[in-house]
């Protein structure tokens, strides 16, 4: 018997496991005790279940720890390996005359059988045993500190005083739960993804596995929290700053390209809200990562005034298929099939209401309007926003032949403000901007200030804006980053 | 078995949570004697039990299986649970 972690290495010869539960496992017996007499040839059988099976075969050894069976991968009983040198040569599952007289090099196995039979599902793949295997075998490749709850300990209780949940049950962290998590990754449990603030740790794949399985993620949504905590962890987004901001802003993120079908994630109805696993879990696990890694919590570092319920977790994907436009990561430099994820310091969503609006020129004056008032009608240049538009509104604009770029040059023509209106004082109001601009027009966004992505239900003449925080060198800004 | 979570946290507090600070008086609070078991260390808390119960205070006696290990985490979550201070007595 191996030690834990440790792959027992096969002999030469021929291997084939089995078990004797299985019904295609038994009407191979015989043929086992044709191949354990043939010249030349050495066979050993693995047993999963029954030491005294099969009978007639010189060689047998019970798997019983199931420790063969698991290193091998063997997903399927009969499984017939070809070993030289502790080597697999080659293999076929199931009953296969052919396949097995080809890789045993012995004629005429068995007479009776028909050509071919499927095998049964290996007690290694059981899903009643998987996890605890996984756990015995693999469980040493986890680093992080165990802790221990009483028996009597309600766990979702214990995680809630231990400070880890953002107000929200969590799923418990197991060994097995991590375990299964990592396996959405290829990326080892022990590399550094990113140094996480506010407390600048560097967290590992395996940390953010945790994480994630607390957040309710499954398996294959992780390269995307990975991805998306890279770009977060970038001097460009600057984290820190945004998690100790009193503005009630929090990464907001955009997923694009082939992961978002995927996983499954929902671009259509009430995409910016609640109901899809991978939209809802994905954001909710970079912010775990950055409360319990990084250290940032609210009244710790986490400074906000009022924050936004997408502190929690505001996660979407852009409805590509249905665009009259190019998507996002197209437009920021990346290839239509590569997956990306682009992060962006926003505030909650707001609705755009115009049902009367058919051509695109006073649909963009509504948007323009509406986009005139992020964080304040007053306030030029230092806010960016996301202008999510709707498929209903989106068809006003391609059917006009409109693209992207001209929407965008429009709304920047549209939103450029006049110094006199938005000084201080102006309308009654002490916010705005000083004197000296009075006779000037100011632009409401940065050239490239306006991010412009298509998402939502086919139903509705609503687009949304999600206002972002103080942008360029010293705030932060949008970064995008492939998924790998 | 107890069940194990594995930490999530960057692991720079301890995993155990902080003791909370001392009250000012034992006024209808429950003290918890917990007794390490070393020899005679029954003795001492005999007689602090005595001076707690003589003072009008709930009293509640535990012992960890040997002293040479740390309290199992069963027990102390039960002390955590049943008493609102408690005293350990260490003897030899």
């Amino acid at each position: 018997m191996a030690g834990v972690g440790e792959v027992p290495v096969l002999p030469d010869g021929i291997v084939v496991v089995v078990k004797q539960d299985c019904p295609t496992c038994r009407s191979v017996e015989a043929v086992l005790g044709q191949l354990d007499a043939a010249d030349g040839l050495d066979l050993t059988v693995y047993t999963q279940d029954d030491p005294a099976f099969p009978a007639g075969v010189s060689k047998v050894v019970h798997d019983d720890d199931l420790a063969v069976s698991y290193h091998h991968h063997i997903e399927t009983v009969p499984t017939l390996l070809s070993i030289a040198g502790g080597v697999e040569q080659a293999r076929t599952v199931g009953w296969s005359r052919d396949d097995w007289e080809r890789i045993t090099g012995v004629t005429g196995l068995g007479p009776g059988l028909p050509d071919l039979r499927p095998g049964c599902g290996s007690l290694s793949v059981d899903p009643t045993v998987a996890d605890e295997l996984r756990v015995r075998f693999e469980g040493g490749r986890l680093h992080a500190r165990r802790v221990q709850l009483a028996e009597l300990e309600d766990e979702m209780e214990a995680m809630f005083d231990r400070g880890w949940s953002d107000g929200l049950p969590l799923v418990p962290p197991t060994e097995a739960r991590v375990l299964h998590m990592l396996e959405g990754t290829t990326r080892a449990p022990n590399e550094v993804v990113a140094v996480v603030p506010p407390d600048l740790v560097e967290c590992t794949v395996e940390k953010v596995a945790i994480n994630a399985v607390m957040a309710g993620c499954k398996p294959e949504y992780l390269p995307v929290v990975l991805t998306a905590l890279e770009a977060a962890c970038t001097d460009t987004f600057n984290m820190h700053g945004l998690l100790a901001t009193t503005m009630p802003v929090g990464p907001v993120m955009i997923v694009n390209g082939p992961i978002r079908h995927r996983i499954g994630m929902n671009d259509g109805v009430n995409v910016l809200g609640q109901g899809n696993r991978a939209n809802s879990t994905i954001g909710r696990a970079l912010q775990l990562v950055i409360r319990n890694v990084g250290g940032g919590k609210p009244g710790g570092v986490d400074r906000a005034t009022q924050g936004n319920p997408g502190k929690l977790s505001f996660c979407f994907p852009e409805n590509e298929e249905r665009s009259p436009w190019e998507p996002l990561h197209v437009e920021r430099g990346f290839a239509p099939e590569s997956s990306t994820v682009t992060l962006f310091p926003g505030e909650g969503p707001r609705g755009i209401v115009d049902q009367l609006s058919r051509d695109p020129e006073s649909l963009a004056r509504s948007f323009a309007t509406c986009l005139k008032t992020v964080q304040h009608p007053k306030l030029p240049i230092v806010f960016d926003a996301i202008l999510v538009v709707s498929p209903e509104h989106g068809r006003v604009f391609a059917e006009a032949g409109w693209t992207k770029a001209k929407l965008r040059e429009r709304l920047h023509e549209l939103t450029l403000l006049d110094g006199a209106e938005i000084v201080r004082g102006a309308g009654g109001i002490a916010e705005g901007v000083p004197e000296w601009a009075r006779d000037t027009k100011l632009p409401k966004f940065r050239p490239d200030g306006i991010l412009i992505v298509h998402a939502g239900g086919g139903a509705g003449l609503f687009s949304t804006i999600i206002g972002g925080w103080a942008n360029g060198e010293t705030g932060s800004q949008p970064v995008t980053k492939e998924i790998v | 078995m107890s069940k194990i979570l594995l930490d999530p946290t960057s692991e720079r507090s301890p995993a155990q949570r902080e003791r909370l600070p001392r009250p000012d008086r034992l006024d209808g609070l429950t003290v918890g004697l917990l007794d390490i078991s070393k020899p005679r260390g029954n003795v001492f808390l005999d007689r602090l039990e005595q001076r707690l119960r003589d003072r009008g205070v709930n009293v509640l006696r535990f012992a960890k299986p040997t002293f040479t290990k740390p309290a199992p985490i069963d027990l102390r979550h039960e002390i955590a649970t049943k008493c609102d201070v408690v005293i350990e007595a260490l003897a030899d």
